[in-house]
């Protein structure tokens, strides 16, 4: 890992999907009778506050951020799950709220696809794996011959790890991490380039995540995918991304080329985040717990949501919300770093010094 | 590779092969051992067959025809069972006053109650079925309409709409129709009593579904809402929904007899196990109790058997009870 | 319960075994596995699931759920022998002795009374306080435990706890009898990343302050690291190493542990492929013959498939492995 291995910034690549101004909002008032009687008012949830970034082709971008921090909900914006309530999602240029007509959607969503957490919820118990598999290419009729689907439903099983006769089975049939694989093949069915993986390992344990985690960047190198990836662990960030970004309570305050990201953190979350890894390496690194946890993201903290929790907030981080300033190979949303104050990072990956 | 040669075993056995996989299964699976285990539940089975058999094939089965004015003997009437002083070895249960004979009054009496109880069972299961559906996936102003609907449909107990549609029907259509569409009436009456059931269970497992992973999953690959509610959420509700018909049976069927009994069910010239027990209670304090006594009993022993089928199936499907 | 003598273990267990009877035959959940705790120690129990960790954590305070049972083994607590108490005695140990900590704390705490209520109740069992005195004890504990505005909160119901908070309410609730052994179950499974590390340092520290040893069941090799005095790692119902914990984590001598310890990604290690560990744990009715890994293990050789190793003293640690039978200590178990 050489300092000046000096990477293009991401955001001069060819961006395959890029996120402009996203913003999602929960109506999660009582029902309009509650309402009415106990005359108790709207209650809106920012679960996406005015996120943007965008991926190259054939990158990972990494979302990573505790529970409520808005990640999942992004990942179910790009895929077309949720509707955006503000901002634009552009899939090679072409803004994705334009397709209206099914006509022309179709086309776009064999080309993103996702992968989910739960590997026992995400394949319907009822069907054959060959059926889940093949749901797509009946979907999108790529193929309409019975016995050339099969030949292709053989070729993805193969392709994720598993067995062409394993088609016959059910999903619970199958280990946690041999159903994640299914998922997978299902994702792949339609040739997609793009693929969000929704915290794809989360629910493996770690001999199977690393299966996992290895079968995905074969697949990218050998497919040429673009991932965005969802993740609360940032060991499996590290090790999967090429740019990463960081969210708090719905905002993305800071994002850039994974390593250097890991290597000198800006945000006082980022951080934080960075000092509550386990010390695997037995380095007897003195850990700062850092005090407090998520508050509600129904009612977030004015001004720069991390500031309750933050050692270096001032005044100025009650009152008003930060804008993004540029850093080396990304962004950064935090007033100490533009007034200068915060302490130099210190290095979080493994130095030789240590 | 040898994809070539694989590919056979990711297409999929024959559909004979797969048949026989599909019932190995069964049998190899929880609730056919949970089934194998519980001998009150072997015999609620058969007793429960046995009924739908001689139901089903009951002209093969019963010794007459009741509805053969020709076989029938005034001679023959009000005949104790065998066993009785008086009896006649060709009547097993006896005799009703017009001389039919009991036994194969009972047997069609319970064909006609099973028919109008599985046939309403099926109205009620595909209209609460298909509007829970539409609820639970849909959600907003549809779910709202539906469930207010369902809960007005609530307020009135079962029998009270069974009589209001059955009077109507009474009062709107002539009187020699009536004669010939009472099936419908019956079936409707009944049926329409017992959606509100299905259409809530449904509509809470389809909710459920709904934010499942592997429904999110069709969505993102692009399957309309219609396809994925038929094709991914509707066979995963089926289990409660199997319960609830089983259950629904018996009530149906104790239904149909109630109406039968006060009259406005099924006509006494096709009667059902409820109509024999309203003809046959008219003879009870002339001494001729098995008029009344057989199809009652074969009520009773019917509906309890059903009944017990369903609380078995109930646990047997919930996995926290296993 | 007081004669400790100083040449015995807090907690001791002989050749436990646990059966889950069903009806296609009898499945070993755990077979035959020793190991003891000393007074005061953090015994980290790590394994993936099914690999029996959870179950050797009930057994030992005999909240085994039926139809799970011991089918044999001693289980030996400061001395005495637990696993075949009458109910009754095992549950006044079990209150005096030793507290729980599990995965979620929802399910810890009664919902419908208050921490504070929850805390004197229990406090009042074990200790001869009044009522005032509990509830002053109670306040210290939430205190201690790092809840903010205790004095308010101790009126609260769990349900008006944020995750990390009820856990720590759980954790001031197995400190309550000030007992000698704590057993926490994935205590940090469902917390977010910043407040598991919360929740370690406090586990940690009140635990040294206290006195208590603790039995730590998780998955996660980082709580482990973090916090753990030695390790047991589990599979397939087997202990196949047991040692210091720096020793288990950074120079592990069983194939499995030194798969498993590969496979965990690393923030500043940049590698294009995790080291994996292909196919995944047996279940428990195709436990294959030998050494249950020996389908997985990279390094399997003739003896791995016809015998099971036992736990062989290798250097600090020992090991269940043939790689290290026979050969005095050494050896390496990656090289």
């Amino acid at each position: 890992m050489t300092e000046s291995q000096a990477q293009a910034r991401p955001a001069e690549a060819p961006a395959l999907i890029e996120v402009a101004n996203l913003s999602k909002l929960f109506d999660v008032s009582p029902p309009l009778l509650n309402r009415l009687l106990q005359g108790s008012p709207r209650a809106l949830l920012t679960a996406v506050d005015r996120v943007s970034f965008s991926i190259p082709r054939g990158k990972t971008f990494s979302l990573v951020g505790e529970s409520g921090c808005g990640k999942s909900t992004v990942a179910r914006l790009v895929v077309g799950l949720h509707q955006p309530s503000g901002g634009r999602i552009f899939f090679e240029g072409r803004d994705m709220a334009d397709l209206k007509s099914r006509s022309e959607i179709a086309p776009l969503r064999k080309r993103l696809q996702m992968i989910f957490q739960d590997p026992f919820a995400s394949l319907n118990p009822r069907w054959r794996v060959a059926d889940i598999v093949a749901e797509p290419i009946r979907a999108h009729r790529l193929l309409r011959d019975r016995r050339d689907i099969a030949v292709r439903v053989g070729e993805l099983l193969q392709q994720v790890g598993l067995s062409p006769a394993d088609g016959v089975r059910f999903p619970h049939e199958f280990s946690g991490g041999q159903r994640q694989r299914i998922s997978i093949a299902r994702a792949l069915a339609s040739n997609p380039e793009f693929l969000v993986c929704d915290e794809p390992t989360s629910a493996l344990d770690v001999s199977v995540q690393a299966q996992i985690l290895n079968l995905m960047k074969r697949l990218q190198r050998e497919l040429g995918l673009t991932y965005l990836f969802i993740s609360h662990d940032l060991a499996v960030v590290y090790h999967i991304s090429d740019i990463v970004g960081v969210m708090y309570l719905g905002r993305l305050v800071e994002w850039g080329e994974a390593k250097a990201l890991f290597r000198r953190p800006q945000h006082p979350y980022t951080r934080m985040l960075l000092d509550a890894i386990p010390d695997l390496e037995m380095t007897g690194r003195a850990r700062t717990p850092v005090a407090g946890e998520v508050p509600s993201p129904i009612a977030p903290p004015s001004g720069c949501h991390f500031h309750p929790r933050c050692p270096f907030a001032e005044a100025r981080c009650r009152r008003e919300a930060p804008r993004a300033l540029a850093t080396a190979t990304g962004e950064v949303s935090c007033h100490a770093v533009e007034e200068g104050r915060l302490p130099p990072a210190v290095s979080k990956t493994r130095s030789k010094s240590a | 590779m040898a994809v070539g040669e694989e590919h056979r075993g990711a297409a999929g056995p024959s559909l004979g092969a797969r048949l026989v996989d599909g019932v190995r299964r069964f049998f190899d699976g929880d609730i056919w051992y949970s089934f194998t285990r519980s001998p009150v539940v072997m015999v609620s089975a058969a007793v429960t067959v046995l009924f739908i058999a001689s139901a089903v094939f009951a002209p093969l089965v019963a010794p007459y025809d009741p509805f053969d004015l020709a076989s029938i003997d005034l001679l023959d009437s009000s005949l104790p069972p065998i066993w009785m002083d008086g009896g006649d070895p060709r009547f097993l249960l006896g005799t009703d006053a017009q001389g039919r004979d009991m036994l194969s009054a009972v047997i069609y009496g319970a064909r006609i109650s099973l028919g109008v109880g599985f046939a309403s069972v099926v109205f009620a299961m595909l209209l609460g079925i298909s509007l829970g559906l539409l609820s639970g996936y849909l959600g907003g102003t549809v779910d709202a309409v539906i469930m207010r609907i369902a809960d007005v449909q609530l307020t009135f107990p079962a029998i009270l709409i069974a009589l209001l549609i059955d009077g109507l029907a009474r009062t709107v259509l002539p009187r020699d129709l009536h004669g010939q569409v009472w099936f419908y009436v019956l079936v409707l009456a009944i049926g329409l009593s017992f959606w509100v059931q299905y259409a809530r269970t449904v509509r809470g497992s389809a909710m459920v579904e709904r934010s499942k992973e592997y429904v999110q999953a069709a969505r993102v690959i692009g399957i309309p809402p219609l396809v994925i509610m038929l094709r991914h959420v509707l066979p995963n509700v089926m289990g409660p929904v199997l319960v609830i018909a089983t259950i629904n049976l018996a009530i149906a069927v104790i239904t149909e007899a109630t109406l039968s009994f006060l009259g406005v069910g099924v006509p006494a010239t096709s009667p059902s196990l409820g109509t024999l027990v309203r003809v046959g209670n008219d003879f009870l304090f002339s001494g001729e109790w098995w008029i009344t006594i057989f199809p009652g009993a074969a009520l009773a022993i019917l509906v309890l058997a059903v009944n017990l089928l369903g609380d078995w199936l109930r646990d047997a499907l919930n996995p926290k009870l296993r | 319960m007081t004669s400790t003598q100083a040449n015995h273990p807090l907690l001791r267990v002989d050749n436990l075994r646990i059966e889950i009877p069903g009806r296609r035959g009898t499945l070993v959940a755990v077979d035959d596995i020793s190991f003891h705790i000393d007074e005061g120690e953090v015994l980290g129990v790590v394994g993936e699931s099914g690999a029996g960790k959870s179950l050797t954590g009930s057994a030992v305070i005999g909240l085994l759920e039926p139809p799970c049972r011991i089918a044999g083994g001693e289980i030996h607590f400061d001395g005495r022998r637990i696993d075949n108490l009458p109910y009754e005695q095992l549950r006044r140990i079990r209150g005096r002795h030793v507290g729980m900590v599990f995965q979620d704390p929802l399910t810890s705490l009664n919902p419908l009374y208050t921490v504070g209520r929850q805390l004197t109740e229990t406090i009042l069992t074990h200790n001869d306080l009044s009522e005032k005195g509990a509830r002053k004890r109670a306040l210290e504990l939430l205190r201690e435990v790092g809840i903010p505005a205790a004095e308010r909160r101790i009126d609260q119901y769990p349900h008006e706890f944020s995750g990390g908070m009820r856990q720590r309410v759980v954790i001031a609730l197995a400190l309550c009898a000030n007992p000698r052994l704590v057993i926490a179950d994935e205590p940090t499974t469902a917390l977010d990343v910043s407040i598991q590390a919360q929740i370690i340092t406090l586990l940690k520290r009140l635990c040294r302050d206290h006195g208590a040893a603790v039995m730590l069941v998780t998955h996660d090799m980082g709580v482990i690291a973090e916090t753990a005095d030695r390790v047991a790692v589990m599979y397939a119902g087997r202990i196949v190493e047991v040692g210091p914990v720096a020793e288990v984590v950074l120079r592990a001598k069983h194939p499995y542990t030194v798969g498993l310890m590969g496979s965990i990604p690393l923030v500043g290690h940049d590698v294009e492929r995790l080291t994996q560990i292909d196919g995944a744990m047996p279940r428990l009715d195709a436990i294959p013959p030998g050494c249950a890994f020996n389908p997985r293990c990279p390094r399997a050789f003739e003896p791995c498939l016809r015998e099971r190793p036992e736990l062989l003293t290798v250097g600090p640690v020992e090991a269940a492995c043939w790689l290290h039978g026979g050969t005095s200590g050494g050896g390496g178990g990656h090289d």
